[in-house]
């Protein structure tokens, strides 16, 4: 629950009235989310709900058709340069890591700064270092992803955004493809990023994660938003009947 | 088993490890690989002395008519006495069969070019040495500038020798290199815009390798070497080997582009959207993550067409270019040496199968040297 950490009145995300078709399939309605600086939320709901939809229209890996998204003060609009501006500006971690397969974990890291902040080599691979290390990973820097386990995979993919220096976080299911018993790993790194202040939105099955680190849940099903409330209100008194199917689905097994 | 204690009916434990023990003799080895595979029933043994009998027969002949009863050295075909092949007549006309018609005076300007290509390219290819981006960019662009005023001449002092003249082993390695180097950026250009989401670049690059893949090489070649000086006034006079090295680079760009197709489809989406949502804008992302991944599980692909464009360069011989093939044929022709052409169409053979093996080897090589451990995953 939340800490000495504080949450700012700016706004770091707002989607108002948004709508997105996959072409007769209503994928989201009317989704409307505000997020302030420094806040975490995290997003759950059976699958295909549109979760992952939501936070994937934040930077415009889904282009939304209807209504308006303003992150860190730009409009996401067709402009490729408000694009661009987002994307620098917010990290994502993926359920399946999507590390570059080609490139050592320290190429990977470095490459983002050095070609789209152009940073100097040497010293975005010191950047790079510096997250690798915060993940605890830095003995690993010059393998190749494939020689690496999911977990440790995981961790070099949430370095490798964090060398961008984002304002927000987007974690789409990042443990979701991994063993169980790399969940943990993986957890840990993103609740010392959460104590640090980070604006983070994550997608996530993980209940303990959200008890313990969300400002805010919010339950999506069928593309809406139905329910959003903190995380104790949330799972001790659900509102709605389908949060209640939902958590007692999950919880109860 | 030994070590094992009886706990209860359901549960076993073991507290010792089991040593690794060499496998069984029979199963290793020449004589275990023998049996396994060549003698494993009757079927098997039979075929295998059947292959060994159609071996024999096949071999021996030739290699006593190739190496063993062949003629290598003399002037004329009176030094062919033995019965076997006349390599004399490859003897006597090999400057010809490298250089073509170009001057005898001359021909250091060909060594000297494709020296500097070979040290160059030795240079790219051991992973020791240092320096290999400058050293790509001199080969791409300054060199070919070298190559040209050398091998073409008309300044610094160099004789002209027209292209008429150029001819044999140099002319079919100029065309197969030209051609490569040329075909292989076009192609991948040619990709990237058959799978943009802008319509009007799509539509252009899926009619031009449609309309490329859908006609021989031979009317490519005949219409740039006929129809196309009926087009251009007079005056223009376009080189007759240039026309066909334009040719053969339109053409391979179309094959090329489907190759290169193919490996950027294979490229997972979510490498393109990590990509993304970095930053990285499209060249970026396909320069840096899509196209280093794409390209090299696309090595077979592309030395294939590699080996298939070397193949084809020798079609230039019907629009009047000697090409290696052609400049046999050309000797074969010869009162002289009547008689010899299969000897001839032998080397030539030959020669082909070196560059293409090499080409093949080569390529083996770089995908073990790329390969980073995914994939297994």
């Amino acid at each position: 629950m939340s800490t000495t950490r504080e949450i700012e009145d700016k706004l770091m995300v707002e989607m108002r009235g948004v709508n997105k078709w996959y072409g007769d399939f209503h994928v989201l309605k009317d989704v409307n989310l505000q997020v302030r600086k420094g806040e975490r939320i995290v997003i759950c709901g059976p699958s295909g709900s549109g979760k992952s939809t939501t936070i994937r229209c934040l930077n415009h890996l889904e282009e939304h058709q209807q209504g308006d998204i303003v992150v860190d003060g730009t409009t996401l609009n067709n402009d490729l340069k408000n694009i661009e501006t987002i994307r620098r500006e917010v990290g994502m971690v993926f359920q399946h890591f999507n590390l570059f397969p080609h490139l050592t974990v320290l190429e990977n890291c470095a490459l983002a700064p050095i070609w789209v902040r152009k940073t100097p080599r040497k010293e975005a691979e010191e950047l790079a270092m510096k997250f690798l290390r915060r993940v605890k990973i830095e003995e690993q820097a010059l393998k190749y992803p494939g020689q690496l386990s999911g977990g440790q995979q995981q961790r070099v993919a949430i370095a490798r955004s964090l060398c961008m220096n984002p304002q927000v976080m987007l974690f789409d299911e990042p443990t979701s493809a991994l063993d169980p018993e790399m969940i943990k790993e993986v957890l840990d790194v993103m609740v010392e990023l959460a104590d640090e202040g980070m604006t983070m939105l994550c997608v996530t099955h993980e209940m303990g994660f959200a008890k313990t680190v969300a400002d805010r849940v919010i339950f999506m099903d069928k593309g809406q938003i139905i329910e959003e409330n903190e995380p104790h209100e949330f799972f001790n008194n659900p509102q709605s009947e389908r949060t209640q199917a939902f958590l007692s689905q999950i919880l109860n097994h | 088993m030994t070590g094992e204690t009886l706990v209860s009916d359901s549960s076993k434990v073991t507290d010792k490890m089991l040593p690794d023990l060499p496998p069984p003799a029979n199963s290793t080895g020449v004589i275990g690989w023998m049996r396994a595979n060549l003698f494993s029933n009757i079927t098997n043994t039979i075929m295998t002395l059947l292959a060994i009998y159609i071996l024999y027969i096949l071999v021996v002949p030739s290699v006593n008519w190739a190496l063993l009863t062949a003629d290598w050295i003399g002037d004329s075909r009176d030094a062919c006495t033995s019965g076997g092949a006349c390599w004399v007549f490859i003897y006597n006309r090999f400057d010809q069969f490298m250089y073509g018609f170009y001057p005898e005076a001359e021909r250091w300007r060909i060594d000297l070019t494709f020296f500097l290509l070979v040290i160059q390219v030795a240079w790219l290819v051991i992973p020791k040495l240092p320096r290999k981006g400058l050293v790509s960019a001199f080969v791409l662009f300054v060199y070919p500038i070298i190559a040209y005023y050398l091998l073409y001449g008309g300044s610094f002092g160099l004789n002209l020798v027209e292209t008429h003249k150029w001819g044999g082993l140099s002319l079919t390695l100029i065309l197969a290199i030209v051609g490569i180097v040329a075909a292989l950026p076009f192609g991948v250009l040619l990709a990237l815009g058959r799978r943009s989401e802008m319509p009007i670049v799509k539509s252009f690059c899926v009619v031009y390798i449609e309309f490329w893949r859908g006609i021989p090489l031979i009317t490519v070649l005949f219409m740039a070497s006929v129809m196309l000086p009926l087009f251009v006034p007079e005056e223009v006079d376009f080189d007759k080997l240039l026309r066909a090295m334009i040719g053969i680079v339109l053409f391979q760009s179309a094959y090329m582009a489907e190759v290169v197709r193919g490996g950027l489809q294979a490229i997972p989406k979510g490498q393109y959207e990590a990509a993304q949502a970095l930053g990285l804008n499209y060249w970026k992302m396909m320069g840096l993550v899509v196209l280093p991944q794409a390209l090299k599980m696309m090595i077979p692909g592309i030395v294939n067409t590699f080996i298939a464009l070397f193949k084809d360069t020798s079609l230039v011989l019907i629009i009047g270019l000697f090409d290696l093939l052609a400049i046999v044929q050309a000797g074969l022709s010869d009162p002289d040496w009547l008689g010899y052409s299969v000897e001839g169409y032998a080397f030539v053979a030959l020669m082909f199968w070196m560059f293409c093996f090499s080409m093949s080897k080569y390529s083996q090589h770089l995908e073990k040297h790329f390969h980073t451990g995914h994939g297994s995953r």
